[in-house]
């Protein structure tokens, strides 16, 4: 029971260094973005699994519930924002790969490394 | 215990689909595998008691994400280059970490603990607070946009940053936000009857909630943030059965430019009247006699300027990589 508890935390790990791994092994810059979003997910994940309380709702106050248990609410906030400012993000980095390709012709890390010690 | 399970359910869900993304060379398909991946995170934090957060995921990352990287998949290669994509020596090291982390996680509080730190510090004088000093039902709002304005102030700012720089990079130059306006009219899908028909109907509807989303923020989950987001989804749905050149003829470029940074200064000179009526930086107290009547009209103006700026950031970047050929 206790172990199931801990599950979140190994999906975070995982989740994590998925988007990492393919940060740093896949060429493509699209795929790269895409594997940021990934990482960036996971550390959402985390903090959303800390404000998790047991027998807890959502930061509601309902009129004339007493004693009502709240979920902690200051984790949401952080990754409320957190999740608009990352699709900005995403966008200017997919704006710089899109302009890459009109200069270089191609979206693989190698080829425009390659090309720039060409020239 | 069912809720446990499911969230076990969900959560594997979302380790394979993020495997798939990773493996497939399709990039289309992992554009489509990565709105799958919003959606279950939206789940997951849904599950989680996180309302506002699952709101704000499913409207952004399902939605709008998937469409921007559409729109860029559309000017860049479909496919990824095959092969050579296997480092040994990346993966024993992220083998190793990820070891090491779940060797960690056995450090962690478990899922739910009440006594867990994050539990301790600042978060029970927020929930004790919030209803004598702010006086609404949504703690998160009140957090969001009082408690910790300055964050939201900031992250505001990081937006409308993202948002200038996607116009320097894409953007058609001065008194040309968006490069092919009137050379090119697009039809976008209005042939197609089904969709056509479908957005008809749903567009007002979405619209509607995005306002409901917008104004009701402080009694249910909801507020500028994730009201801007479906605001921009409906826009965009429309611009996808309509054509660019109808939707920008709704909202102009001048217009979005103008909601943008106008959203922010609004946002700003709220924190300005603070000072002005004797306050600090940001504090809603005094700007009416009443303080918590304060409190609600610096939270509802705030909101409504983080709203305008998502909304017109969003919109923007969406319209500066849909007009680029």
């Amino acid at each position: 029971m206790k172990l199931l508890g801990l599950f979140n935390y190994w999906v975070f790990a995982v989740l994590l260094m998925i988007g990492l791994y393919a940060l740093i092994s896949k060429k493509n810059l699209v795929k790269k973005i895409m594997a940021l979003a990934i990482f960036q997910s996971a550390v959402f994940l985390f903090f959303i699994t800390m404000s998790r309380v047991d027998g807890g709702t959502a930061p509601i106050i309902q009129a004339g519930v007493p004693d009502q248990i709240f979920s902690n609410p200051l984790p949401q906030v952080l990754i409320l924002t957190a999740i608009v400012v990352g699709i900005s993000t995403t966008a200017l980095g997919l704006a710089i790969v899109v302009r890459l390709y009109e200069e270089y012709g191609t979206v693989e890390d190698d080829e425009i490394l390659a090309m720039d010690r060409e020239s | 215990m069912t809720t446990l399970l499911i969230g076990i359910f969900l959560l594997s869900l979302l380790v394979i689909t993020a495997v798939a993304i990773v493996r497939s060379e399709d990039l289309f398909s992992a554009v489509m595998l990565s709105g799958i991946f919003s959606l279950l995170m939206a789940l997951n934090f849904f599950l989680l008691d996180a309302a506002d957060v699952a709101l704000t995921e499913a409207a952004v990352g399902a939605g709008v994400a998937t469409v921007l990287l559409l729109a860029g998949l559309k000017l860049t290669p479909p496919t990824e280059a095959r092969g050579r994509s296997l480092r040994k020596l990346s993966v024993v090291v992220i083998a190793a970490t990820t070891l090491l982390m779940i060797y960690a996680s056995f450090g962690q509080p478990t899922l739910g603990d009440p006594m867990a730190p994050a539990q301790q510090h600042v978060a029970p004088w927020y929930i004790e607070k919030t209803p004598e000093l702010i006086d609404i039902p949504n703690i998160v709002t009140a957090v969001l946009s009082s408690f910790r304005g300055y964050d939201t102030l900031g992250e505001v700012f990081v937006v409308l940053t993202a948002g200038i720089g996607v116009m320097f990079l894409l953007g058609g130059g001065r008194g040309k936000p968006f490069s092919r306006l009137d050379s090119h009219v697009e039809e976008g899908l209005s042939g197609h009857l089904i969709p056509k028909v479908m957005a008809r109907l749903l567009i007002p509807f979405i619209l509607l909630f995005a306002l409901f989303v917008q104004f009701h923020g402080e009694y249910s989950p909801g507020g500028g943030f994730q009201a801007g987001a479906i605001f921009v989804a409906g826009i965009i749905l429309y611009s996808l059965v309509r054509g660019e050149g109808l939707a920008l003829a709704v909202i102009p470029p001048r217009v979005l430019l103008w909601m943008s940074a106008g959203g922010a200064l609004l946002y700003g000179s709220v924190g300005l009247a603070g000072i002005l009526m004797g306050g600090q930086f940001l504090e809603y107290s005094v700007l009416s006699e009443n303080p918590v009547t304060g409190q609600h009209i610096g939270i509802i103006v705030i909101e409504l300027g983080v709203g305008l700026t998502v909304t017109g950031v969003l919109l923007s970047i969406f319209h500066a990589f849909a007009a680029r050929d």
